[in-house]
């Protein structure tokens, strides 16, 4: 008794000094608020100290160019062979010879690759997943999107492969050797994932050029992560007995790995399977930047030159597209094995034979009727004026409305707190998150915090990093104040859940590049804009966590309170929130690195901030100054996740169920 | 240590033994038991933040014995059957299977007796969720590099065994648990191995499912006859099965013998609060209760040596005579009368015994 009395003691104490200290970090700041003159230098970051980031990362970038060209070169030509022949067999033909003699071989007919994927929903997901591939793929054909769309999923088939084999090898190695993970695959996870997705780009531009092949790289890299954190989870949660079943059984080291414990962990590898392809979906189009081609090339045209109708009609397309690849990868995922029993070849590969005479025979048809290798365009219809029609509508009728609306939040809300983040001391704001750093994680957190706060401000890009931190903050703020009520009411009535469940699904399905469009159409560029757009991103976490967090609670513990006499309200607010609290942090804490990535590509309609630094770098081709930025970002989050990371996991320990 | 066998016992050849085996978990465990010459007492232990798991652990496995190892949660007996196994390597002592040092065994060596030799069933199953019923029993055959026929033909044979025909083709998740510690056995013995480990193989089962499996072990064992080596912390269960048992605490061995040993002999207190709520009328053999014989003994009704008291108790009863005890070769050994077997079913004899 006296030992836990003793350490509780001890808390109670750490807890004040930790208090004391935080606070005191804030009243510095405070002081340098007050007297901006005097102390100057700690208010606004000095010229005179910024360090040269940028200039030395563009040396370096100039120097892998002018000396790794042998390089660049045969990995581009090594890539673009495979790319080249998804191209032409999903969308452009096979072409051979020129002038007179030329002639071409027919690309895959869209009524074969339809067929397929309907094959393939039915297989894996009954007929209702049948009939979701059949109808989005039809929709893809007659909305006349079909060459686009499959550009876009040849990028996809050939990276994703890729991804999944290169990110299964690393999860071995994070496996197998936890020292390599903890001090280098981990940490490179982290800064992958919280990189923003135009930090991708620059580089792969100055290496490889604009072209597919840079896109795919770009796409490769930003979406090879969840395969190796999904792979290393997998291995990790095999259970103890099946591993010593295998040594038992006398595998050899291989055999462990590959007959054991690889095919054990396959729900988590396929969980990783399903994100890699989405991600992957999302890179593809952003990646028309710089020449990936296909249905983001689309989108940005249309959104460049400001055409409603086909932005929207594109995006849908690449909804479908993104709504169709996950369910049948997660339909994939959750297949139950299934005895084969019967012999032979015929037995076992029934459904391939199969799927490839369908793609053959569709195919060779359409040499004879050209409509199924293209749709005429007298069967085609599209959208593109239904939608300008409405917005027009719309904004004939309550472009007042929408407009006031939008100089009201953007007068009295966000414009004063954008001068308020902008006017934070660099000096004051290291300390106070530091501290906090020491106060929730101790001094290993405490240094990690200051050096990449720190990073910030001597990287000259202090204040585009306040202005991002704010529009990331308000964003993440109402995504919140949104999300968790949601999910709370979620969490309290199933017919919510059933109703709110599938929206939030899809609306995680969505590629972030599709949130921008709708919004734009209505508020045009500017800081509202990419608010809204960022929440509509980012509540998703909000609202799952929250709902999950309520639903997880323990039944005992709420059969303990309704013993106890507790009302529903109390049950709620003494019970059921407190339990649920870590879970809700995860959330927001997903909410805000959401947010951030969100935010980053915002800079399409006009913020000004990192966003909008690493725009620029990206249109005149600076690594240097990309890079940076988008590492001053990727440390924004970071220092967001681990904070909060680390306020869970206090949380959890103090109640024992860490 | 009371290491008393019954005389049949003894001419058994051993297969796997190990002496004065220590884990010791914790950083430098090795050097640590290397500087204290391979002993350690439990305050040097936790003045070094070191853990004795396994200490100082001496036994000897007879070929054909069921040999048990009892122990509560935490008592070390789950790593003390690894240590036999090697899944961990012990810190310090000897380990020798079929008369070689096991513990010199290189990988390949190692890989090789766990291929031919050994078999181990898990608490929870761990059955490979990928596979079909089929598919896991004949697992460690295709490891092995044998060919499909073949390793199917020994897989149904092993499925025949633990009755679970016409399940060959479902999968571990549409099993019961009862089923699929069926599956966990037979692909255990689908190798043949020479000794059986089974770590709590019941525990994760209701206990009517237990009995019945317990049931289902004692009729493999009279058929295959294996030497096994049995983990538990049920002493019921262990009473049932055993030949022998360790009883284990706080990872030492506290006591080995026969269920009837530890009944009638209990070496701790730690000991007799087990055996307390045993029915001893069917630990006990008509030789541990008989008293010397009479010239009258020859006249009397016989009862073997062996025979559990339960087995005659209503007999003798009904007969009110004392009945003469005889050993295998038919001699008279002892009388034991009536009295003494109502003293025991009443629960009289318990006070006597200690």
């Amino acid at each position: 008794m006296s030992d836990i009395a003793l350490s509780t003691g001890r808390v109670h104490g750490a807890n004040r000094t930790g208090q004391l200290v935080v606070a005191g970090m804030i009243a510095i700041t405070a002081v340098i608020l007050l007297f901006p003159d005097a102390l100057s230098a700690l208010a606004k970051y000095p010229d005179g100290l910024v360090v040269p980031f940028k200039d030395w990362v563009g040396a370096f970038m100039a120097w892998l160019k002018a000396n790794f060209t042998w390089l660049t070169r045969s990995l581009a030509a090594a890539i673009d062979v495979p790319l080249r022949f998804a191209f032409s067999l999903l969308a452009k033909g096979f072409k051979f010879g020129n002038g007179e003699t030329a002639w071409t071989l027919p690309r895959l007919s869209w009524l074969g690759v339809t067929a397929v994927m309907v094959w393939l929903g039915f297989n894996f997901g009954g007929l209702r997943l049948a009939v979701l591939c059949g109808l989005g793929f039809l929709a893809l054909v007659f909305f006349n999107v079909w060459d686009n769309s499959m550009l876009t999923l040849a990028l996809i088939a050939i990276c994703v492969p890729f991804c999944i084999v290169t990110g299964l090898f690393l999860g071995i190695w994070g496996h197998l050797s936890p020292r390599a993970n903890r001090w280098f695959i981990a940490p490179s996870l982290d800064l992958m994932q919280t990189m923003p997705t135009f930090a991708y780009l620059i580089p792969m531009l100055l290496l490889f050029g604009a072209s597919p092949v840079s896109a795919l790289l770009a796409t490769g890299l930003f979406a090879t992560p969840p395969m190796v954190r999904a792979t290393i989870l997998g291995l990790n949660k095999v259970p103890q007995e099946i591993k010593d079943f295998a040594d038992m059984a006398g595998c050899t080291k291989s055999q462990k790995l590959w007959r054991v414990l690889v095919p054990s962990a396959k729900p988590s590898l396929m969980i990783g399977v399903n994100q890699v392809i989405m991600l992957a979906l999302n890179m593809v189009i952003i990646s028309s930047m710089i020449g990936a081609g296909g249905l983001g090339y689309d989108v940005l045209l249309a959104l460049r030159a400001l055409k409603i109708g086909q932005a929207m009609e594109a995006g849908l397309a690449i909804v479908i597209m993104a709504v169709v690849l996950d369910r049948l990868s997660q339909a994939m995922a959750h297949k139950r094995p299934e005895a084969v029993i019967a012999a032979g070849f015929w037995g076992r590969h029934s459904n391939t034979v199969l799927a490839i005479g369908m793609l053959l025979g569709s195919t060779v048809l359409s040499i004879a009727f050209p409509a199924m290798n293209k749709l005429p365009d007298s069967l085609t219809f599209t959208t593109a004026p239904y939608w300008k029609a409405g917005v027009d509508w719309i904004t004939i009728n309550f472009f007042d409305t929408i407009e006031t609306m939008r100089v009201f939040v953007l007068l009295n809300f966000l414009n004063p707190l954008r001068a308020s983040f902008e006017a934070l001391p660099w000096f004051g704001i290291l300390l106070v998150l530091t501290a906090v750093g020491w106060r929730l994680g101790g001094w290993g957190l405490a240094l990690v915090i200051a050096v990449l706060t720190g990073f910030c401000a001597t990287t000259g890009l202090w204040v585009p990093a306040m202005q991002t931190l704010y529009l990331c903050g308000v964003s993440a703020l109402v995504a919140s104040a949104l999300g968790i009520p949601i999910g709370l009411w979620c969490s309290r009535s199933d017919r919510v859940s059933a109703i709110v469940t599938p929206i939030i699904d899809t609306l995680q399905t969505i590629p972030s590049f599709c949130f921008i469009i709708p919004v734009v159409m209505l508020f045009r560029v500017g800081d509202v804009t990419a608010m809204i757009a960022t929440v509509a991103f980012s509540i998703v976490p909000a609202v799952r966590y929250t709902n999950h967090g309520i639903r997880q609670v323990p039944h005992q513990l709420i059969e303990a309170g309704i013993v106890s006499g507790c009302t529903k309200w109390q049950l709620f607010r003494r019970v059921q929130l407190p339990v649920a609290m870590p879970e809700i942090m995860l959330g927001i804490n997903q909410t805000i690195l959401l947010s951030l990535s969100m935010i980053i590509i915002c800079a399409m309609v006009g913020t000004r901030d990192l966003g909008q630094e690493v725009f620029k770098a990206l249109s005149k081709a600076d690594a240097g100054r990309g890079i940076v930025a988008g590492l001053v970002i990727a440390f924004i989050g970071i220092i967001a996740d681990r904070l909060i990371t680390a306020w869970v996991n206090r949380m959890r320990e103090r109640r024992g169920t860490a | 240590m009371n290491t008393k066998m019954p005389d049949a016992e003894i001419q058994r050849p051993v297969k796997l033994s190990c002496r004065n085996l220590w884990k010791v978990f914790g950083a430098n465990a090795a050097e640590f038991m290397r500087a204290h010459g391979g002993e350690a007492t439990t305050a040097e232990l936790d003045e070094a933040s070191l853990v004795g798991a396994v200490r100082n652990t001496t036994l000897e496995i007879r070929e054909g014995e069921i040999f048990i190892v009892m122990g509560l949660s935490g008592s070390g007996k789950s790593t003390l059957v690894r240590c036999l196994s090697r899944l961990i390597e012990p810190t310090t002592g000897e380990l020798t299977f079929n008369g070689k040092d096991l513990l010199k065994a290189s990988e390949a060596e190692l890989i090789d007796i766990r291929r031919h030799k050994m078999g181990m069933v898990f608490q929870h199953f761990a059955l490979l969720p990928h596979l079909t019923v089929l598919e896991n029993v004949a697992f460690p055959l295709s490891i092995q590099g044998i060919g499909k026929a073949e390793r199917e033909a020994r897989a149904h044979k092993m499925i025949d065994l633990v009755s679970l025909n016409g399940r060959e083709h479902h999968f571990p998740s549409e099993l019961s648990g009862g089923q699929q510690q069926r599956v966990g056995i037979a692909r255990s013995l689908a190798v043949e191995p020479e000794i059986w480990f089974l770590d709590e193989p019941f525990s994760a089962l209701d206990p009517l499912i237990r009995r019945e499996m317990q049931t289902e072990l004692m009729r493999l064992q009279s058929v295959l006859k294996k030497t096994v080596v049995f983990i538990t912390h049920d002493f019921d269960e262990a009473i049932r099965l055993a030949d022998r048992i360790a009883i284990m605490k706080d990872g030492e061995i506290i006591q080995i013998g026969t269920p009837e040993d530890l009944v009638s002999n209990p070496a701790t207190d730690y000991v007799a609060e087990f055996t307390a709520d045993v029915n001893r009328a069917k630990v006990l053999s008509a030789r541990t209760l008989m008293g010397a014989p009479t010239n009258k003994s020859n006249g009397l009704e016989k009862v073997a040596a062996k025979a559990k008291i339960a087995s005659f108790a209503a007999a003798i009863v009904d007969s009110s005579k004392p009945f003469a005890v005889i050993g295998d070769d038919g001699e008279v050994m002892g009388e034991i009368s009536p009295g003494t077997v109502i003293d025991l079913l009443s629960g009289k004899e318990r006070g006597a015994g200690r």
